[in-house]
């Protein structure tokens, strides 16, 4: 089999391509997945991914590789998909990205590599995210664990505070370049937000904890319930343990709440806890699982993000009848993923936009009952350019729930910061860095990166970031002496 | 994996209480009074908070006395010495301010006691004249009484129903030690026990202008603030008890508040306890 333009080869100007539309992935029906935990899509087949690969042109200067934040070489992994070299598209991907199947599956693709690709223009883009979890799921089933040749030890070690994709990548990274990498992590599983946050319909768990066995095989060191800032501090990392150097990416979590009245009622949950409880302890397999969650009726769920999806999508899992989003902007606007906005439709999720809630309301007993609201109405562009939402006056209106999540950001844990001498945060809380490539922070020695510096972002973000601070590190390991 | 070395069962009545000894050295190493772990038993457990009651350092191990209340602790209480913990985190929480007050009466009720030894101790090595009272429902399920009266210089006891010390409450014993008979002049009052106990002490100290320490048992989850699950309000204010405390002022707790919320999963505990009897009996 041949690719559709070999290079080297001209493609032929005229050349009649069949139009070949952008193939969906097959998906569980949405009445029945909005009442189970299974993985939304199944993934390409052979034939859905051969079919989707022919549909990229090779570009000579491919765009898409611009609009990937860690470069990967996108036509040539597509043009091995399309010649049924699977796991040497997978090999490809790696090179940049060290978890493909975790980025197939939660990279917003619509506003990076595929927002750039060239078909976009007149058609629709290729669908690159669904290529790269197809190619990185074969290679999963189908590959062999092969060690890959590992350099000589340097005996220099690094010690990485938290196991989010920041994290993981950036271990991965300098247990092949011969540290000896130790990550910390305060939970009892590895992961980050992909285990605690993002709800195994959207990411199954099994797929984290492969790579994170993987990285294991390689040598890396996993210190779980290990939390910095108490049991620790990093500079007794640094003077009591001997680590050489820090990497901090333990990630922006701390919830965000409205203050509102009534949020202390019970029912009313921080996104982080709904989804901890539902994904890290697995209630939603209670009695089973020990840790409990409730199976209210109506739950609305404050936000438009990804967060908001995610937990408005297991409110419904978990049995509710009415399972809203409640946003105070329009619906244009929401800044979650679109395809997550469309599969949460489908489920039956309704969309109360253009609504502010202002206070939650109590039964006698402390429980929710319900929560009033205000209309709004767009006004002139904020600094974001988005048109600022404001209320109209006398509009407001309740909405009976049970419980109330709220999903409206989260900002950055001071633990670590408080606890380490000469280590500079902004006003948010945010751990300054000199610059993004190199991750190094006003303290010696120690780099950050990820969420922890950016604020919310997304999983491939913070895995550039990993990478990039792996690679000051290692210099910085072999230049120490130099000055900081 | 974490280690019982010990096990000490001080009550074998429902609900039972019961201590280990766990091998935890980093634990030990760090723990300052105050601080509480937070553990899972195994892959299926919750994740429960415990306060560390002692440490020894030279054998890099730590206490925790619990009180089986439900599933988890009724658990953990049939775990014996030899036997392994999954996941234990900590130290967690911020430590007990401790400095040279003058006069500290600490209160323990119940199992309150265990939390309150590490303080007293501390309160003791910085100066203070420390003056305990430590009470329970009954002579039998009284806790810790050589050890706190080890590190008083004088201990209080009371019982609910008289059977051991005073017959009465621990506020009871407060009120004398503020205005009655024995009168004498206090400077700070550590309270741990059931929320109610400490409400009502601080509802006797407040018009005295006593300051008052609390140790707050919300519920918990993650225990490093990223859940919120663990939040009260104190002044008016939303804290998280698993980093801002354990340790609050009293007298600006919204007590109703959090014994509302420890409350939220009353349904589902009894599924969970239901459950697992009914898979035990099989
Ligand atoms: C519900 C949800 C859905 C999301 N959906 C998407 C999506 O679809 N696509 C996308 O690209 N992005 C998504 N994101 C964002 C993305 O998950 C994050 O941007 C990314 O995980 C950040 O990675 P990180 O490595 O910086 O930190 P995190 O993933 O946050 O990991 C940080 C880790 O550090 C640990 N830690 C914290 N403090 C300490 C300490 N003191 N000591 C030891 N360990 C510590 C934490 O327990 C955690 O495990 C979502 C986020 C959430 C919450
Ligand atoms: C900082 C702190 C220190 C504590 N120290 C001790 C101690 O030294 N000894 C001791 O016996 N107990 C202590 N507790 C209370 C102990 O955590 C609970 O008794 C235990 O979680 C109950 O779990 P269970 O499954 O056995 O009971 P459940 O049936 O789950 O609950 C019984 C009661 O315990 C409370 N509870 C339930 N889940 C939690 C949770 N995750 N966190 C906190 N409370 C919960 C609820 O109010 C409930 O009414 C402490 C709590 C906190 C927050
Ligand atoms: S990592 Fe994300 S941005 Fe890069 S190619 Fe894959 S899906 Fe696109
Ligand atoms: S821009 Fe689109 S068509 Fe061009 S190489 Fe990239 S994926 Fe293929
Ligand atoms: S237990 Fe989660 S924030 Fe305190």
């Amino acid at each position: 089999m041949t690719s559709p333009k070999e290079e080297g080869k001209k493609p032929e100007k005229k050349e009649k391509r069949p139009k070949i539309p952008r193939q969906p992935m097959p998906l569980q029906d949405p009445a029945v997945r909005a009442r189970n935990f299974d993985e939304v899509p199944y993934g390409y087949t052979e034939e859905l991914a051969k079919l989707e690969s022919s549909r990229c042109i090779q570009c000579k200067k491919p765009f898409c590789i611009d609009g990937c934040p860690v470069r990967i070489n996108i036509p040539l992994f597509i043009k091995k998909i399309y010649e049924g070299n699977i796991l040497e598209a997978a090999q490809i991907m790696k090179k940049d990205n060290f978890l493909p199947a975790i980025c197939g599956r939660v990279c917003p693709q619509e506003d990076q590599c595929e927002l750039v690709c060239i078909l976009g223009k007149k058609e629709e883009p290729v669908a690159i995210g669904r290529l790269e979890r197809y190619a990185a799921d074969y290679e999963a089933e189908h590959g062999k664990f092969e060690m890959p040749e590992m350099p000589p030890k340097t005996g220099r070690k690094v010690a990485i505070v938290g196991s989010g994709p920041g994290g993981l990548t950036c271990a991965g990274e300098l247990i092949k370049m011969g540290h000896d990498a130790t990550v910390f992590e305060a939970l009892h599983k590895a992961g980050g937000v992909l285990v605690y946050g993002i709800p195994e319909f959207r990411l199954p768990k099994a797929i984290v904890q492969r790579e994170v066995d993987y990285l294991a095989k390689l040598g890396v060191e996993f210190k779980m319930n290990f939390v910095v800032g108490r049991i620790r501090t990093v500079d007794e990392l640094m003077e009591k343990d001997g680590y050489d150097a820090v990497f901090l990416a333990n990630g922006a979590g701390l919830p965000v709440f409205m203050n509102i009245p009534g949020e202390n009622l019970n029912g009313v949950y921080s996104a982080n806890e709904y989804l901890t409880r539902s994904n890290l302890m697995k209630a939603y397999k209670f009695p089973e699982y020990d840790t409990p969650i409730k199976r209210w009726k109506n739950v609305s769920v404050i936000g438009g993000g990804n967060v908001a999806m995610d937990s408005v999508r297991t409110a419904l899992r978990l049995g509710a009848d009415n399972a809203y989003i409640i946003y105070r902007r329009s619906h244009n606007e929401m800044p979650a993923r679109k395809e997550e906005i469309e599969h949460a439709e489908e489920e039956g999720v309704q969309f109360r936009m253009l609504t502010n809630p202002t206070r939650i309301i109590g039964d006698k007993d402390g429980w929710v009952r319900a929560i009033e609201c205000i209309k709004m109405e767009l006004g002139e562009p904020d600094e974001s350019g988005r048109r600022r939402p404001v209320p109209i006056k006398g509009s407001e209106f309740e909405i009976e729930t049970n419980a109330v999540v709220m999903a409206i950001g989260s900002g950055s844990n001071p633990l670590i910061a408080s606890s380490t001498t000469e280590l500079k945060v902004n006003k948010w809380g945010n751990i300054i860095v000199d610059s993004e490539n190199t991750g190094r922070t006003s303290k010696k020695g120690v780099f950050a990166g990820g969420d922890i510096v950016t604020g919310a972002a997304t999983v491939i973000l913070a895995m550039g970031a990993g990478r990039n601070v792996a690679a000051a590190i290692n210099e910085y390991l072999a230049y120490k002496a130099i000055g900081w | 994996m974490y280690e019982i070395t010990e096990k000490k069962v001080w009550s074998d009545e429902v609900p039972g209480i019961k201590e280990f000894k766990i091998m935890a050295p980093l634990i030990a190493e760090k723990q300052q009074a105050g601080q509480f772990v937070i553990l899972r038993i195994d892959e299926d457990g919750e994740r429960i908070p415990l306060t560390i009651a002692h440490k020894d350092l030279r054998n890099g191990t730590i206490n925790l006395l619990f009180q089986e209340v439900g599933k988890t602790t009724m658990d953990l209480g049939k775990l014996k010495k030899g036997d392994f913990i999954m996941d234990i985190s900590g130290p967690l929480g911020t430590p007990t301010h401790i400095e040279r007050y003058g006069t500290v009466v600490c209160i323990g009720g119940g199992i309150g006691v265990a939390p309150l030894h590490p303080i007293a101790q501390a309160m003791k090595g910085a100066g203070n004249n420390v003056i305990s009272i430590i009470g329970a429902k009954t002579k039998d399920i009284l806790i810790y009484e050589d050890l706190m009266s080890a590190t008083s210089d004088k201990l209080l006891i009371t019982t609910d129903d008289g059977s051991y010390g005073r017959h009465g409450f621990v506020t009871d014993e407060l009120k004398d030690l503020i205005d009655g008979e024995r009168k004498i002049p206090i400077d700070l009052v550590v309270a741990i026990g059931p929320p109610i106990m400490m409400k009502m002490v601080c509802r006797v100290t407040e018009p005295y202008k006593i300051k008052t320490v609390v140790s707050l048992n919300t519920i918990m989850i993650d225990g490093t603030g990223m859940c919120g699950a663990c939040r009260v309000s104190v002044g008016g204010k939303t804290r998280f008890v698993c980093v801002d405390g354990p340790e609050f002022d009293g007298h600006q707790v919204d007590f109703d508040e959090m014994m509302q919320r420890q409350r939220q999963y009353l349904k589902e505990e009894k599924i969970a306890v239901e459950t697992h009897q009914h898979l035990c009996c099989k």
